[in-house]
């Protein structure tokens, strides 16, 4: 796992990034000149209003969209430039993701399941096994590691959707409202093991979520509001 | 392994739905079996025929005898190393459901021409030696539970009256093309039936020759040879090949075998349809986890070997059920029609084109949902679980 030593590297440079989508023959600005700076082992959170963009800039971050213009750069890597080939390529070794309702693939146990990304991987079988129950250890769920999502509260789904997105080790974890689908006290306990994830293991979290007590949990809120940036905090800190 | 284990888990996740492309799968497989089986029954007589072999009839019909004397002229025709004569006899066992071929021959020189049909010696001899007696092929034995020394009593049709036939022998074929339900009797003793009852101008008619040649490459010289001998006669000839002679036969039911031939390549469209319409409804209920799959790093073609892999155990096991279904199915078609074809086995080249059609309905209905679920947005698919 990674270390937790340097706070303010940045691993996400983002400059004069712009999304516009085109619908009816209509161009639609998405994001606006974008500029942001993300440093290693921070936890963001990315708030804003419906149709602000947010979730946009998220997947423009774990690179399942492309930008109209502009630059992102991730750990040194400008992934505005790589093919669909590439991106999947880089996406299996650099990037963790945790979905609002887990996407977990319901005919797989809870084990198989976090052994997913690491099957596109090089690693044995065994080595697989070691990461892979570590993680679900590490969530708290060893004892459901042969259970099927739909054996598994909403709760417990969503750990086991963390522990897949932690296996691989990745330099990013990006989440989509991870507690959107979850009751408060779940929520809580998600929100906790994030905190862990970024405090304890030093991971880079880039979180979207509506929820103002879930964005208090992490250590940047940037808001976002009709594709523009329009608050924050850490933009002069880097 | 991670592929299969997937793919065999997603194509019975729905079960009933699973199950039902299936049956549809298996029925469509065994009927196209069927279909093409009936096709082959139809053409088995011309499959079974010998290049060495012609057939000489009136150029009128099949319904206009010709003189038997004629085979002493066909025999010195330059090449010609035999001949034979046969009429068709017709007849009914107690009902006309009962249907097996009767044809009344002339026995040794009909044996030396047919080497395919295995008979001892004992029973040929038995045979020649007994004026009512009968050689019947194995199929129509065990059918009606005959064996050497029974008899059996036909009423005439086109020759009249009450016949009495006692069976002296059963011919076996060297390989199934061959028809096994033949009951061959004495063309003497039908003639002189005939001789009694119509006067001897009636008699010494034959149906048709059977000309065994040297050199196959001569078989259209010596046809024209023959057709020749009998030319601005009363009764002229025209003779052809054995296998041209069957094909005319054939020919006749040209509109059934072609509307049997389009019925059995419907039904393998319209389950193609089915199974299209059942894997394009699996790929859009998994879209968000095919785009899942592409946001962990999988690529589009993971997706494509998934949905092709789905559809293609679905069609390997529709196809192998639907094949061994055949088998009793041929069975109970047979039955049902009163044993009316001659061969009628599901042979190999059938079972490989039932093969390769649950294979084409397994890659065809594939192809639309995975070449589009291997370009959808991952942006988009994600959405679609929200």
């Amino acid at each position: 796992m990674s270390d937790t030593a340097g706070v303010r590297e940045p691993v996400i440079r983002i400059e004069h990034l712009s999304k516009t989508y085109t619908r009816g023959g209509q161009p639609i600005p998405v994001l606006m000149d974008i500029n942001l700076e993300v440093g290693r082992a921070e936890f963001v959170s990315l708030m804003g209003p419906s149709g602000s963009g947010k979730s946009t800039l998220l997947n423009l971050i774990a690179g399942i969209d492309h930008p109209s213009s502009g630059r992102i750069s991730i750990n040194g890597v400008d992934i505005a430039t790589l093919d669909e080939s590439e991106l999947a390529d880089w996406r299996a070794a650099n990037v963790g993701f945790i979905f609002q309702f887990y996407n977990l693939m319901p005919v797989l146990t809870a084990y198989e399941n976090v052994e997913l990304p690491l099957l596109l991987t090089n690693l044995s079988r065994r080595q697989r096994k070691t990461h892979v129950e570590a993680c679900l250890a590490m969530v708290g769920l060893s004892d459901r590691m042969d259970h099927y999502p739909n054996e598994l509260s909403g709760g417990q789904q969503q750990r086991v959707a963390i522990a897949r997105a932690l296996v691989t080790d990745p330099t990013l974890i990006v989440a989509d409202e991870p507690t959107g689908d979850l009751d408060r006290a779940t929520g809580e306990e998600v929100l906790k093991l994030m905190d862990e994830l970024h405090r304890d293991l030093g991971k880079t979290i880039v979180m979207v979520t509506h929820d103002p007590k879930a964005a208090s949990r992490a250590s940047r809120m940037i808001h976002l509001e009709k594709g523009v940036l329009v608050d924050d905090p850490g933009a002069d800190g880097h | 392994m991670f592929l299969f284990k997937l793919l065999l888990k997603n194509a019975f996740r729905h079960k009933l739905r699973t199950l039902l492309t299936m049956v549809g799968l298996i029925v469509a497989i065994s009927a196209f079996g069927l279909l093409r089986t009936i096709v082959d029954a139809w053409y088995a007589g011309v499959e079974g025929t010998s290049n060495t072999r012609l057939i000489t009839r009136s150029s009128i019909s099949l319904g206009y005898p010709l003189p038997v004397y004629y085979a002493d002229k066909i025999k010195k025709v330059d090449g010609v190393t035999g001949v034979t004569w046969m009429n068709w006899f017709g007849g009914i066992y107690i009902d006309r459901r009962n249907f097996f071929a009767r044809m009344a021959i002339d026995g040794p020189s009909y044996f030396s021409l047919f080497p395919e049909f295995n008979i001892s010696d004992e029973e040929k001899a038995a045979f020649m030696a007994d004026r009512q007696g009968v050689i019947l092929g194995r199929k129509t034995a065990q059918r009606f539970g005959w064996q050497v020394g029974d008899t059996i009593p036909l009423s005439g049709t086109i020759y009249p009256g009450s016949w009495t036939f006692n069976i002296r022998g059963i011919y076996t074929v060297k390989d199934a093309r061959y028809d096994e339900t033949l009951m061959l009797m004495h063309w003497n003793l039908i003639d002189q039936s005939v001789r009694k009852r119509l006067g001897s101008n009636a008699a010494n008619q034959v149906g048709l020759f059977m000309v065994s040649i040297k050199d196959p490459a001569r078989a259209s010289v010596i046809s024209q040879e023959i057709d020749g001998l009998f030319k601005n006669s009363v009764a002229e000839t025209r003779t052809e090949t054995e296998k041209a002679f069957q094909l005319g036969v054939v020919s006749m039911s040209r509109a059934i075998l072609m509307a049997i031939r389009a019925v059995s390549f419907v039904v393998i469209l319209i389950i193609m349809a089915v199974m299209a319409n059942t894997m394009t409804m699996t790929a859009r209920e998994r879209l968000a986890e095919y785009a899942t799959l592409k946001a962990l790093g999988f690529s589009p073609g993971f997706v494509v070997k998934l949905l092709f892999g789905e559809s293609m155990l679905i069609a390997f096991i529709g196809g192998v059920i639907g094949i061994g279904m055949t088998f009793p199915l041929a069975q109970g078609f047979l039955m049902q029609t009163n044993n009316v074809f001659k061969v009628f086995e599901v042979s190999q080249i059938t079972m490989v084109y039932q093969a390769i059609a649950a294979l084409f309905v397994g890659v065809i209905a594939a192809i639309w949902p995975a070449w589009k679920m291997s370009r959808i947005d991952i942006v988009q698919g994600l959405r679609h679980v929200a």
